[in-house]
């Protein structure tokens, strides 16, 4: 085990203690004993950061499962550095924040703790993993302690709901993806990605390539909350804040993207895939800027505001794997992988700090709802200066890092239009349209997330508490990520060299020159992308102002007519489904079962009869049939039929006797002695029996009736009927081998000292048989005994004295 | 011959069939016995019928029937009239006990345990 091994578990193994510190040191704040060990990993991480940007990737490996290949390999690459430092940095930053938003007296602290770390461990698995089976593995542990985290106040019931309804969602994605990562393994023979990556000329011939692409396409979607899987995100919000911050705003939603990014050099070769992430991408971030304008819960907004940038993201990455296909120095696409990199960043940071001034919020005035604040700009001005950093950076307006990233955007969006593969030349003029379109709605919920929340008039009459500004313990993390913001947005070029490229590099593999470089600038001449954003102020302005006025066009997307009422009317009816045929099949009524029994018999035994063409009948080596046999076969079955129509009891009791006797004659024709001499004794006991079963009828209940005719029932036993017969012709028909009875005909004296054949194999050659035929005999005569004397009833025993 | 006894064999499956489909349980236990001497039949059938003489060594026969049919039915004999006579007592103190044999009435669910 590596250090770098030791630095996944390490959370994992700090959660193991946490609840111990939290009972053990209870006046200390249990976040206290967290906070280190992000920031150790933190510091670990930047150490790392030299080695890679000069372009080595560092490997370490485990065996876990060598003889399936699956191995706990881990690679620090430019990208799983880059996550690898997302995780922990905002990790500490939100671990920081929680120790001042979180009660050190009401709260459950160390459930808190261990989910949180829990959730941190799976992360910097998943980034840092090579196999893709022990990415699975982290990945699903994503899944839990998210799901852990949204219902961390599960005594309420939306908690629960949201957490149900992000593990629903995200455990189908994980389950394609597993899907996935088999398919691969079929085609590929090895579960690394890099190995994976280097066949990629090879695989993409294979007929289940475009199948594993799909299925892992779907794992990512459903993790960054892509259109339509996106509506477990706003329910996920449920969650404490510093949860939001950190899972579902900039890491956790991330997981998908990182999948995306890191596996773009093996399918990118398919158009499919790039049409479906840059596609979706788009899509997500029009229908996510669209619905957050819409929203009243701040939360809410961020919700879909995060929904909507992931899908930014998304499509750029889309885009960017175009790169692939256009093997030259000067390659726009790959400036658009830039794009996506940066753009990452820059909301992990702006996003961090906006949902932690929506928790200040909420903590100070004791609301989230935007149409209860107001005028808070006095109150809080700290506070209300984070949000303009964060919001307007959100926006895309300089001189914040959002605007960097945003001039990057619109540049990757228009160059779709000198794309000329996948018939992108077709449809992608409707890119930029509409990555415009959604920057104008962008720009107006940032504008309402701040001009709503701290401007106009104050309402303390609609507030729980007074509002006044708030601790500086909770003021230090949002702080820092909105400095961070303004730093990356003047010094676009710090992180460039260092992080950036190498994380793009490490996405686009070979594609990348090795001395490809780029340099982000606020200011690069009037090329359209500056109109562009020109446009998008102003008509996000208006929007702005005139957002009463154009409320209407929401009327049509009422809550009807949503993913959300799909996705529950979905639960529903399958809910309602899986019952109403667990009600029809399931009756109670042994009818009922033994006609499926017999169905299933008859359908099986004849279909394969005729299938493999087996059925035959042949009448050499049959025996001639006798009169007797003649009589004796008429007489059981008219005894057999008419038991059917009889209407007494008593009468079809009597005629099974007459059948049970005519049995034992024929086992006097077939020559078998032994066989009707127990046949006589046992059909007179049994007979005896019935008639003592009928005598015991309850007198109200021995109304004689005919059985009823029911045409089904006949149908069946008629099938069965005739597919024994059938089967018996056939059997009889072919004989395969001689009977191993002539061994049995010239031992059974010499060997045994017994003249009787049957009773020598049945005590003798077969001796255990009879053994255990004993033993039936013997339950049965215990079981019986048992019945008739145990009467323990519900009461106790008290009704087996009624019935003495 | 043994083209004779499958088609018996066939009617005594098939009315233990129906027999087993109908409502009342001593018709059911009917059924059962039914179906048991056909399974009978049916083995000592397929080992092939009046090929010699009773497998007894006394008779000095050139060939004598196949005894191993015969002593696998004997055991069948005795387990199913274990098992029906089970099944009757059972019968026997459902219809004390409940007070009726219609399998329709003789359903559980989760309302009545």
């Amino acid at each position: 085990m590596s250090l770098l091994h030791w630095a996944i578990l390490s959370p994992f193994l700090l959660a193991i203690i946490i609840p111990l510190m939290y009972k053990y040191a209870k006046r200390v704040h249990t976040g206290w004993f967290v906070l280190w060990l992000p920031l150790v990993l933190f510091i670990y991480f930047i150490s790392k950061v030299t080695k890679i940007s000069n372009g080595t990737t560092i490997r370490e490996t485990v065996q876990w499962i060598p003889s399936l290949n699956i191995n706990f390999d881990v690679v620090i690459d430019g990208l799983s550095l880059l996550f690898a430092l997302l995780i922990t940095g905002i990790g500490s930053l939100v671990v920081l924040y929680s120790i001042f938003y979180l009660s050190k007296k009401k709260e459950k602290l160390h459930n808190f703790y261990v989910y949180l770390l829990l959730f941190m461990g799976a992360m910097l698995g998943v980034v840092l993993s090579d196999n893709l089976i022990v990415l699975y593995t982290f990945w699903e542990f994503t899944s839990l302690s998210s799901f852990l985290l949204i219902g961390y106040w599960y005594h309420r019931e939306r908690s629960r709901y949201g957490a149900q309804k992000s593990m629903l969602i995200t455990v189908f994605g994980g389950l394609s993806m597993l899907g996935g990562i088999v398919l691969l393994y079929v085609m590929g023979g090895t579960f690394s990605i890099r190995e994976l990556i280097a066949q990629a000329g090879t695989l993409i011939n294979h007929d289940l390539f475009i199948a594993a692409a799909i299925l892992i396409l779907l794992g990512a979607f459903t993790k960054s909350a892509q259109f339509p899987f996106h509506i477990w995100l706003p329910d996920a919000m449920e969650a404490p804040t510093p949860v939001s911050a950190y899972l579902h705003s900039a890491t956790m939603v991330k997981a998908g993207l990182y999948l995306v990014a890191r596996l773009s050099p093996l399918f990118a070769a398919e158009g499919i895939w790039l049409w479906l992430v840059a596609g979706i991408g788009l899509l997500t971030l029009v229908w996510g800027s669209f619905s957050a304008i819409r929203q009243t819960d701040l939360k809410g907004i961020l919700a879909f505001s995060t929904v909507s940038q992931l899908g930014l993201i998304m499509s750029l990455l889309g885009l960017g794997a175009a790169a692939l296909h256009y093997p030259i120095d000067d390659n726009i696409y790959i400036a658009t992988t830039v794009a996506a990199v940066f753009h990452l960043i820059n909301h992990a940071t702006f996003k961090g700090s906006l949902f932690m001034v929506v928790g200040i919020v909420d903590h100070e005035t004791g609301t989230r709802d935007i149409r209860k604040l107001g005028g808070l700009m006095s109150l809080m001005p700290i506070t209300f200066t984070i949000a303009v950093i964060g919001a307007f950076s959100m926006a895309g307006l300089p001189p914040f890092n959002g605007f960097l990233s945003k001039e990057m955007f619109f540049t990757g969006m228009l160059s779709v239009l000198t794309l000329d593969i996948f018939n992108f030349e077709t449809w992608g003029v409707l890119f930029p349209v509409f990555a415009w379109i959604a920057s104008v709605f962008t720009f107006t919920y940032s504008m309402i997330i701040v001009f709503k929340t701290f401007t106009g008039k104050l309402q303390p009459e609609k507030l729980e508490k007074k509002p006044h500004e708030a601790p500086v313990g909770m003021l230090i993390s949002p702080i820092i990520l909105a400095v961070l913001v303004v730093v990356f947005g003047l010094f676009p070029n710090l992180l460039t060299d260092s992080i950036i490229l190498p994380a793009a590099s490490a996405i686009l593999g070979d594609a990348m020159p090795a001395d490809y470089h780029i340099h982000i600038s606020m200011w690069h001449g009037f090329q359209p992308e500056l109109f562009m954003t020109i446009g998008v102020v102003l008509l996000g302005i208006i929007l702005y102002k005139t957002w009463p006025k154009w409320k209407v066009v929401y009327k049509p997307f009422t809550e009807k007519w949503s993913f959300n009422s799909l996705y529950n009317n979905g639960l529903k009816y399958m809910e309602y489904g899986s019952n109403k045929l667990a009600v029809n099949t399931m009756t109670g009524s042994i009818r009922n079962y033994l006609l499926y029994i017999f169905f299933f018999l008859i359908v099986s035994l004849g279909f394969t009869l005729f299938w493999k063409d087996a059925f035959s009948i042949s009448l050499d080596n049959t025996a001639p049939i006798g009169f007797y046999e003649l009589v004796l076969a008429v007489i059981i079955s008219i005894g057999a039929i008419s038991i059917l129509f009889v209407k007494s009891r008593l009468t079809s009791i009597i005629v099974l006797g007459s059948v049970g006797y005519t049995v034992s004659l024929f086992f006097v024709l077939f020559r078998a002695p032994d066989l009707a001499l127990t046949q006589l004794v046992i059909e007179t006991v049994s007979t005896a029996l019935f008639l003592l079963c009928f005598y015991h009828l309850p007198e109200n209940f021995r109304k004689e009736e005919r059985i009823r005719f029911k045409l089904t029932n006949f149908m069946i036993s008629l099938g069965v009927g005739v597919v024994v017969t059938l089967i018996a012709l056939s059997a009889s028909s072919t004989k395969l081998f001689d009977s191993i009875s002539q061994y049995y005909v010239d031992t059974t004296y010499t060997e045994a000292g017994g003249q009787n054949m049957v009773n020598v194999i049945l005590v003798d050659y077969r001796g255990l048989d009879t053994m255990f035929e004993i033993t039936v005999l013997g339950l049965a005569a215990l079981g019986i005994y048992g019945m008739i004397k145990l009467r323990l009833t519900k009461q106790g025993g008290k009704k087996a004295n009624e019935n003495k | 011959m043994e083209i004779l006894m499958a088609v018996v064999i066939g009617i005594l499956f098939m009315c233990a069939t129906y027999l087993m489909l109908s409502k009342s349980i001593l018709r059911i236990i009917i059924g059962t016995g039914l179906l048991s001497h056909g399974a009978h039949l049916l083995i000592l059938t397929m080992g092939g019928l009046k090929r010699g003489a009773v497998p007894l060594l006394g008779e000095h026969a050139d060939s004598y029937v196949d005894p191993l049919p015969q002593a696998l039915i004997l055991t069948a004999i005795v387990i199913s009239f274990g098992v029906t006579s089970y099944f009757l007592v059972l019968a026997y103190r459902t219809y004390q006990e409940l007070g009726t044999d219609n399998m329709d009435l003789l359903r559980g669910n989760e309302s009545n345990e």
